[in-house]
């Protein structure tokens, strides 16, 4: 299954969003890498490294991101992955919440990378009111 | 200590130094962290290679310094500022001392290092408004056969201009971007901590007597 690493710089919001998608998703890894070592606003690609490596399961991991520094340091942290769990680690260009709960219901069907993927990303499209 | 331990924990006190200013000229186009941020990074890496063999290498060092700025920094800086050390440090691995040509082999990685990692060009108000011109201007000496104390001069003297055209650009990568023009008038936080950073090491090299 394709575990998910949620980055935001607040670590009560990764942890947050990590709760939701999981009450969705319960067989799922999600695994939450918000602020900073010291517990501070902030990201941590060290954190993000670790993170991927707990979410893996050998299916590969999305990534989740609010914005600005969560991008840098998930791309840093992709950069310190050996080659092959690199080539099987996306970054989503989706919103973090609504992305995070529809990729983890779709990871749970078994579904692999390349759609769990799409379905965070047709996130964007999903309509309030 | 070794020397190149002590050129960076100078260049590691400057940041701190200016904490507060760097930390005022984001309030004014950012979220208020650069000099908090870069100054508990900087504090983190000075603690970290203070207690490092003396018999580790420049390019190991700056490794070090790379993934403790990545790991504490919290702020874009900390991948950014990271990713280009981390670029440096492999022409100067199994190096103690650094000549000219290798020197600017560095600057370029790291360069390049921060363009790959934050996708930005040269006036897009960034830290690359103060470290390309540096970059040019340094090997220009190099290419003159200056000293590379003379290269260094000119470097610093070239990311000073940066920092100044900075005010007269609007930002479009990072946080200020979301001010667009409001931003022209304010000089870059990113722009002058790499310009603090270039000018403590010419600093450092002077107060060593290697004029």
């Amino acid at each position: 299954m394709v575990g998910i690493v949620i980055v935001s710089h607040s670590s009560k919001v990764a942890d947050g969003i990590r709760d939701i998608a999981q009450q969705m998703a319960k067989n799922v890894n999600i695994i939450a890498a918000g602020g900073t070592n010291d517990g501070e606003i902030g990201t941590d690609a060290l954190k993000i490294q670790e993170a991927i490596l707990k979410a893996n399961t050998g299916n590969g991991v999305l990534i989740m991101v609010d914005l600005g520094s969560a991008v840098l340091s998930a791309e840093t942290a992709l950069e310190f992955l050996d080659e092959e769990l690199r080539h099987n680690v996306c970054i989503a260009d989706a919103p973090i919440v609504e992305g995070a709960i529809v990729a983890a219901v779709q990871a749970s069907t078994g579904a692999v990378l390349k759609d769990v993927l799409k379905t965070a990303v047709g996130a964007y499209t999903l309509r309030k009111v | 200590m070794s020397k190149h331990v002590a050129a960076i924990i100078a260049i590691a006190q400057a940041i701190i130094k200016n904490k507060e200013y760097l930390t005022e000229l984001d309030r004014e186009i950012g979220d208020a962290d650069h000099g908090i941020n870069m100054a508990k990074g900087f504090e983190a890496v000075i603690s970290k290679i203070s207690s490092l063999d003396e018999d580790k290498d420049i390019g190991f060092v700056l490794k070090t310094v790379a993934m403790t700025l990545i790991s504490s920094v919290g702020g874009a800086s900390g991948p950014l500022y990271g990713t280009a050390i981390l670029r440096a440090a492999v022409p100067a691995a199994g190096k103690f001392e650094i000549d000219s040509l290798t020197a600017q082999a560095m600057w370029e990685a790291a360069v390049t290092g921060i363009k790959d990692r934050g996708k930005a060009s040269r006036g897009e108000k960034t830290m690359l408004d103060a470290l390309e011109p540096a970059l040019e201007a340094f090997s220009e000496g190099v290419k003159a056969d200056k000293t590379i104390f003379d290269c260094l001069k000119l470097a610093s003297t070239a990311a000073q201009n940066g920092v100044e055209y900075t005010k007269s650009i609007a930002a479009s990568k990072g946080r200020a971007s979301y001010l667009g023009e409001r931003s022209i008038g304010h000089q870059d936080p990113g722009a002058t901590s790499s310009f603090i950073m270039i000018t403590a090491l010419l600093d450092f090299f002077r107060s060593q007597g290697s004029v």
